[in-house]
């Protein structure tokens, strides 16, 4: 099993140097609106199993939904890292509005 | 370290009280000479001297809900946006290359975009190779003070001795609401026990690194409803653990950033917000007003950005005798010193014959006034090229740095990212509440429309130093006698 980063990667770098197996890599590709992101080689993912409780790619990124983990799934949901459920998005929005 | 507080008493006659040329005068002998040609730390020396960042650390420890890790825009000029990720290689080419072709550049910084302490290995190899190669460049960094407690002994080893830590809280109840994660032993944190970890890490970075001699200077950012009646309470804590300057700037929020609090619709403080809080921290420590929010790429004299200018492609092009620049650089720095020592006899000068004014029994009120200015602490600039003005505000009984404004604030791109207003409409908006405006020369059409505004446009003081000129002007207004102020409700935010 191994994670996935998706096209939703901005890029930050966080992850890259955490990763025990070395697996995160930035391809190289053209400059432009279809530059490449960081990708995990599926090869030599381990998902830290044996070296941390929990995968440190998906514990540092930033973006909700950039990581998959070995099923598929987002490892970060919406709402996971701003800390406001999906459902209670508008209500959050108006209270701080009135800020 | 205890530091003094700075002298906020009545009757301060030079421009010292409150944030001008002298502002750092309280400080002891060494710590003056360690910031006189700090464009970050001296208000004074940021209008001759100027400042470099390389974008050499791109990952960060924790997130902040006014900050798009996503920072590759070149048309935005804010913390944690660059164009180009370098490597330390890279780096260290155009730090040379840049201390060269600009002899006045006198600090070099590692701010981002991500955290400098979050790539440890990446910050400290360009400091090795600089410590090494450009001795003659002061080296600073710029960190969310999380890694900062680990790392104190390793900053120290490379002569790093001016350090700024972003603390925006010290009670985790506030931090909850602008961080809501961090990164820390090998996992994510989130919620008010992310703030408690991130904020006694901080605390305890500051305390280290004062106990070693290292001049910290605390950066908090302003967020109305949420930080801005604790800032106080703030400047209070890094005073008492050893910070020698705050910097409160403003929350810059804007939905086309995409950052959580642009996005949710957080507002940034006004003007007078902003001014007010600054001016009741500065009861408790020097204030840094002239910060410029600049970009983790940023080249050149604040307020100014000549990346462009340095970019891999041109770097690489140059051909660079750095022996040869030091010595240029010796020689332009201290033309530059000269230049200064002339301007502060002559301005004491002009400062002592304006504080008979306080003499009067009833002070007349104090007006606030804009300046154009390219470098150099004189009025040299057209008024139709200011991209930002500098705000001072003259009394009987100084002439003190307030803040600068931009006119174009923190996006220079095209139409597709702005609204349809006129540059003349943007400079007169965020002139908003000054009655004066000091220029090298100035253009028939804004003249005429800055009489209308209320705002006294003046050509008459090109190329004298900024101070003695507003001392004049303001000398002039008391003179002719001030109009009762009218108090214009135009909202002008600060961020925005």
């Amino acid at each position: 099993m191994a994670y996935e980063i998706v096209e939703s990667c901005v890029n930050c770098w966080a992850c890259e140097p955490l990763c025990p197996s070395r697996a995160i890599f930035l391809p190289p590709g053209a400059a432009g609106p279809a530059r490449p992101h960081f990708r995990i080689d599926a090869r030599k993912c381990t998902e830290c199993e044996g070296d941390y409780a929990e995968p440190q790619c998906a514990g540092i990124c930033p973006i909700e939904g950039a990581i998959l983990n070995g099923l598929g799934e987002p490892v970060n949901p919406p709402g996971s890292l701003t800390g406001i459920p999906p459902a209670r998005l508008a209500e959050a929005r108006a209270e701080i509005q009135a800020r | 370290m205890e530091l003094p507080v700075i002298g906020q008493a009545s009757g301060c006659s030079s421009s010292g009280c409150g944030g001008s040329s002298d502002q750092l005068a309280h400080l002891p002998a060494h710590i003056r000479e360690k910031v006189h040609n700090h464009p970050c730390y001296s208000e004074e020396a940021h209008h001759h001297y100027a400042r470099m960042h390389a974008a050499v650390a791109p990952a960060c420890n924790i997130q902040c809900h006014y900050c798009n890790r996503k920072y590759d825009c070149a048309n935005e000029s804010r913390p944690g946006v660059v164009s180009e990720l370098l490597t330390p290689d890279q780096a260290v080419r155009k730090i040379l290359a840049v201390a060269a072709n600009i002899p006045q550049m006198t600090v070099l910084g590692i701010a981002g975009p991500g955290d400098p302490l979050a790539n440890p290995e990446r910050t400290f190899e360009t400091f090795r190779q600089l410590s090494e190669k450009a001795p003659d460049i002061k080296l600073c960094v710029s960190t969310n003070g999380l890694a900062l407690p680990g790392l104190v002994e390793r900053l120290c080893e490379y002569n790093i001795d001016h350090v700024t830590i972003t603390i925006n809280c010290i009670d985790p109840e506030v931090g909850a609401k602008i961080y809501p994660w961090i990164f820390w032993n090998n996992r994510r944190v989130k919620g008010r026990k992310a703030a408690e970890i991130l904020i006694e890490q901080q605390q305890k970075g500051l305390e280290m690194l004062s106990a070693r001699g290292v001049l910290v200077k605390v950066n908090s950012v302003m967020i109305p409803g949420v930080n801005d009646h604790h800032l106080e309470a703030v400047s209070k804590a890094v005073k008492a653990r050893g910070a020698f300057l705050h910097n409160v700037m403003p929350l810059i929020a804007e939905p086309g950033h995409g950052t959580f609090f642009g996005l949710m619709g957080q507002r940034g403080p006004t003007h007078d917000e902003l001014q007010t809080l600054q001016d009741k921290c500065a009861g408790d420590m020097a204030m840094m007003r002239h910060c410029r929010q600049c970009r983790a790429d940023a080249v050149g004299m604040l307020g100014e950005d000549r990346g462009g200018d340095f970019t891999l492609d041109k770097v690489e092009a140059m051909e660079i005798d750095y022996a040869a620049a030091m010595q240029r650089r010796a020689e332009v720095q201290a033309a530059i010193e000269a230049n200064r020592e002339a301007q502060r006899k002559k301005t004491g000068e002009t400062l002592v014959a304006l504080s008979s004014l306080k003499r009067q029994k009833k002070g007349p009120r104090p007006v606030l006034m804009a300046v154009a200015t390219s470098g150099g602490g004189i009025i040299n600039q057209h008024f139709g090229h200011a991209r930002e003005f500098l705000i001072y505000e003259a009394s009987s009984t100084d002439v003190r740095f307030i803040g600068h404004r931009k006119t174009d604030l923190y996006c220079t791109g095209g139409d597709s990212c702005g609204e349809a207003e006129t540059k003349l409409q943007k400079t007169l908006r965020a002139l908003a509440g000054c009655e004066a405006v000091l220029c090298a020369k100035i253009g028939f059409e804004p003249w005429e429309q800055l009489e209308r505004a209320g705002i006294q446009p003046n050509g008459e003081h090109a190329m004298e130093p900024i101070e003695e000129a507003l001392a004049a002007v303001y000398a002039e207004m008391v003179a002719k006698g001030l109009p009762e102020r009218e108090m214009t409700a135009v909202p002008y935010r600060a961020s925005a």
